[in-house]
């Protein structure tokens, strides 16, 4: 298969950046998006031109480290699918492809498709955890929980914290992320004693970071590639205004090794 | 180089709580004066690095991911091991001991094992409370399930993500020491040498991967968690950027490497489709519960696979394993199949794949169950070969996967260089020649949740805190070696690119000291590994600029030192004359056909000490083995 790539260029954080049309031809449909730019990379370094820069690592659609808009969708066409997963099969032969780094204020481009998610990071930072430390813990059978109510769990905790859900959604918003990672605590039981400070510290945290706000226009849930569903979204809303309306009182000292 | 494993006296069950108990400890006050390194942020590394950061230590974190949650551990899929016996099958504490000694074929320190098998149930204990969301059964107490080479149901497990629950548990709780200001998290930063200074390990020399600076980092004590080296192999089931940079280079600095050889060929991953293929896709080898493994008994046989009556399908490890059937251990199964496609009887486009049919499994239990049990794996290699398992065998080939090789470490888990340690993949482990499914995670975790927290105390205790700092001369003297390295690398301006050198050195690897080798191979690999190293700096190609996100510089500088490590682990290989664990030496087999141990002279550990311009030299650890019997492994009865 042959397609023209048009690929989102820039040379660092400050840089301005363009759109560059590049050629590549004799793809197989087997290949993955990312092997065909491996390959892209391949040929241009040998022409001595710049190969482009991408994240990736696990390619196996898990470490969430992969993030293009391909034709205007973050992780491409494919529903439920990373791009380091998205096969050349999905194209037309002679398709015209358009590859841009997530846009949004909170991810400034480093270089080419390249961001920087440490919002992201800093957001979990924030409180995205239960508070315990390394040692011994009580038999987890002492406190059964319900199938159903784990495998919720699961389902928000199955985010791999790519970033898809920011640039997808119109208004650059962390609402689907930030829902994911407090649902997963606040489901379970031993997410129970922090469950309102935690989300609060988190939502403030993701304001501060400059992601846009929520209008539940729903673009997240469907760009998401592990199908994380907005209902988490409400879950979190839930509680964050419970929290705010009870104001629980942080009476917690300090936590340190001291 | 001496090699004191430093394992405590005592009765076996009860060596870890006494050298606990007489262990040198740092007080709370003491503890924030002590910087600790932490290199890598996989279960190891982030278990390490909260734990040291929640006891007060200050601690400086490393990756080259964007975040630390997105470490290779995260792509695990099966389980974790731990001896609950919530079953009440028969399982504890001294028969997961026992089952990891034997898996490991005898290679493997007694003292660690045991210890490893006691602290699994810590593990799950941990990973529950900090809210990973294992699988329940209707009563709400977890669930388990049985994987590869044993006869117990001990395996914990998240659907196909445990490794991304686990890993979220451990750097969710890296999170709250970041923020709590115990850890400084540098992500995008790659280790490019370990700095010695009196004989210890002091610090560290990275490089920003956005920046491109070069800086050094001082500490009293310095822990290595890089994971492990199968992209010396180019496909491999690893993530991209895994490497062996870390290891190598501390190895270069006088850290013994141990049975650099010993890697494991997982049987079940989805065979390679083209030459441009940049990775091989594990299918979780809990698949093998319920699918069977076959090819057509006809050489050639192209007939759809549905067309291939019963009489015409050979379950060859069925037929020859008939006690543990497709549940034999890793290298059973993965040389089996290389066997079958040997002779001929290989499926699917490049002839080197086998079934895994899951058509009886969904006759006997309906498809609803089973699609419950393996439904994502389903999905995804649905997504990656565009066939569907519910209606025809998947097609799957051994890939490398884990390195059971890495920095020898003592007892303490420190390397034979005072103050560095080896925690991980990275160290050269707990599981011998060969590892058992769901043991990887149980072995990082351990090590990073409760060994080295505790061991690291002793050293650090009978050392002053902040002796040298990064301004000492020993770290300007390695910042030079660093850029000038960097910088012969970005000057060859030749023709080829990283990735064709890459891809060579890994056929080469995987023809040679694979899963089968032997003498003239690995001759051969030791004279080609050399010529291609040459080739490689003479003219490689390595675009763009130091000073800036150079992603060909980075691959560049990992295949420079696969290049080298690739020759050790030949090295190895031919000096271990004998077949063990997951590698067959072709010249030691039985009639049979079955792999043939050498206990008399290779019931030791292979530890290698580097040597300035001449060829590494060999040392030994000798196994005692006491508590379980040395026998050979037998998977036919
Ligand atoms: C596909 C797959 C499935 C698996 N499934 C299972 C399973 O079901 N059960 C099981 O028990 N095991 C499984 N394993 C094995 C297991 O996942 C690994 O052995 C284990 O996670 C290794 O953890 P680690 O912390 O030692 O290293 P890793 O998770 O590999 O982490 C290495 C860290 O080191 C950092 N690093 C490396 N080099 C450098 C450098 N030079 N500078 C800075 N940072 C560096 C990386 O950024 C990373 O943070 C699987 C492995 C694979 C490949």
């Amino acid at each position: 298969m042959k397609f023209t790539l048009r690929i989102w260029r820039q040379d660092n954080a400050k840089g301005p950046g363009a759109f560059v049309s590049h050629g590549i031809d004799g793809i197989s449909g087997d290949l993955s998006f990312l092997e065909m730019l491996d390959l892209l990379n391949e040929q241009l370094t040998g022409r001595g031109e710049t190969p482009v820069a991408f994240d990736s690592d696990c390619r196996e659609g898990v470490c969430g480290m992969c993030s293009l808009v391909i034709n205007g969708r973050p992780h491409g066409p494919n529903a439920l699918t990373t791009t380091c997963q998205l096969y050349m099969r999905h194209f037309r032969d002679g398709e015209e492809i358009t590859v841009e780094p997530w846009r949004a204020r909170a991810f400034p481009v480093l270089k080419d498709l390249v961001v920087d998610r440490a919002a992201f990071d800093r957001i979990l930072e924030a409180g995205g955890y239960v508070t315990v430390h390394s040692g011994p813990k009580p038999d987890p059978n002492s406190m059964p929980v319900e199938p159903a109510i784990a495998e919720e769990a699961l389902d928000a905790a199955t985010c791999i914290g790519c970033g898809a859900c920011v640039a997808a959604c119109p208004n650059g918003a962390a609402m689907l992320f930030t829902a994911a990672k407090v649902s997963h605590l606040s489901l379970l039981p031993q997410g129970q004693p922090e469950r309102y400070t935690r989300v609060v510290k988190m939502v403030e945290q993701m304001e501060k970071e400059g992601f846009g706000g929520c209008t539940n226009l729903g673009e997240c849930e469907a760009a998401c590639p592990k199908g994380i569903s907005i209902k988490f979204i409400g879950r979190m809303n839930r509680d964050y205004f419970r929290a705010v309306l009870k104001e629980p009182i942080d009476r917690r000292g300090p936590m340190n090794a001291q | 180089m001496k090699l004191d494993a430093k394992v405590p006296p005592g009765p076996l069950p009860d060596k870890w709580d006494a050298h606990v108990d007489s262990i040198r400890l740092v007080g709370p006050r003491n503890r924030p004066r002590y910087r600790v390194i932490v290199v890598g942020t996989g279960l190891a590394g982030a278990a390490a690095a909260s734990s040291l950061g929640a006891l007060g230590y200050e601690v400086e974190c490393f990756c080259f991911q964007d975040s630390p949650r997105r470490a290779h551990s995260i792509a695990a899929q099966g389980g974790i091991n731990a001896s609950k016996n919530y079953r009440n099958d028969g399982d504890s504490v001294f028969r997961l001991f026992t089952d990891t000694i034997k898996g490991g074929d005898f290679r493997a320190r007694e003292a660690n094992v045991y210890r490893l098998a006691q602290l699994s149930m810590s593990i799950i204990d941990q990973a529950v409370a900090q809210g990973v969301p294992f699988a329940r059964e209707y009563g709400g107490m977890l669930a388990n399930r049985s994987f590869g080479g044993v006869l117990v149901e001990r395996t914990f497990y998240c659907r196909g993500e445990t490794g991304q629950q686990l890993l979220l548990g451990a750097t969710s709780a890296l999170a709250k020491e970041i923020h709590d200001g115990h850890v400084r998290m540098h992500p995008r930063t790659e280790i490019l040498d370990v700095v010695i200074v009196d004989g210890r390990a002091r610090g560290v020399v990275v490089r920003d991967l956005v920046s491109g600076e070069v800086s050094s980092h001082a500490a009293d004590a310095v822990v290595l968690a890089t994971g492990g080296y199968c992209n010396v192999f180019f496909l491999s089931t690893m993530a991209k950027g895994c490497n062996v940079t870390a290891t190598y280079r501390a190895w270069r600095r006088g850290a013994g490497f141990a049975n650099p050889c010993f890697t494991q060929i997982h049987p079940t991953a989805i065979p390679a489709g083209s030459e441009h293929q940049s990775k091989l896709t594990l299918m979780s080898e809990s698949l093998r519960n319920d699918g069977r493994v076959w090819v057509p008994r006809k050489q050639g046989d192209k007939r759809p696979p549905a067309e291939i009556p019963e009489a015409e399908r050979l379950y060859f490890l069925e037929e020859r394993y008939p006690r543990f059937g497709n549940l034999v251990p890793r290298d059973v199964a993965a040389r089996n199949a290389k066997e079958v496609c040997d002779k001929g009887l290989g499926v699917g486009a490049t002839g080197y794949g086998v079934y895994l049919d899951f058509r009886d499994a969904i006759q006997r239990l309906g498809v609803k169950t089973i699609e419950a049990r393996y439904g994502n794996l389903f999905e995804m290699y649905e997504r990656i070969t565009d066939e569907d398992p519910r209606k025809a065998p998947m097609r799957i080939y051994p890939a490398p996967h884990y390195a059971m090789g890495g920095l020898w470490v003592d007892y303490n888990l420190m390397t034979t260089i005072p103050g560095l340690y080896a925690i991980g993949e990275a160290n050269f482990s707990d599981h011998g020649a060969n590892r058992l499914g769901a043991s990887a995670l149980m072995q990082a975790l351990a090590d990073g949740y409760f060994i080295l927290p505790v061991t690291i105390a002793d050293y650090l205790s009978r050392h002053p805190s902040g002796e040298v700092k990064a301004d000492h001369p020993e770290f300007g003297r390695v910042e030079a070696e660093v850029r000038e390295r960097t910088k012969r690398l970005l000057s060859v301006n030749g023709k080829r690119t990283v990735l064709s050198f890459h891809r060579e050195l890994g056929q080469l690897m995987l023809d040679k000291c694979g899963i089968a080798r032997n003498r003239a191979g690995l001759e051969e690999a030791l004279r080609r590994i050399p010529q291609l190293r040459e080739e490689f700096w003479r003219d490689v190609k390595v675009p763009g600029g130091e000073g800036e996100l150079n992603q060909p510089l980075e691959h560049a500088g990992r295949v420079a030192d696969l290049l080298e490590f690739a020759e050790l682990m030949c090295l190895d290989a031919l000096t271990r004359e004998e077949s063990c664990g997951c590698h067959l030496r072709e010249e030691h087999q039985t009639e049979e056909g079955e792999t043939k141990r050498d206990d008399e002279r290779f019931a030791n550990v292979s530890v290698w000490e580097y040597q300035e311009g001449a060829k590494p030299r060999l040392h030994q650890e000798p196994l005692a083995f006491e508590a379980v019997h040395l026998a050979q492994r037998n998977y036919k009865t």
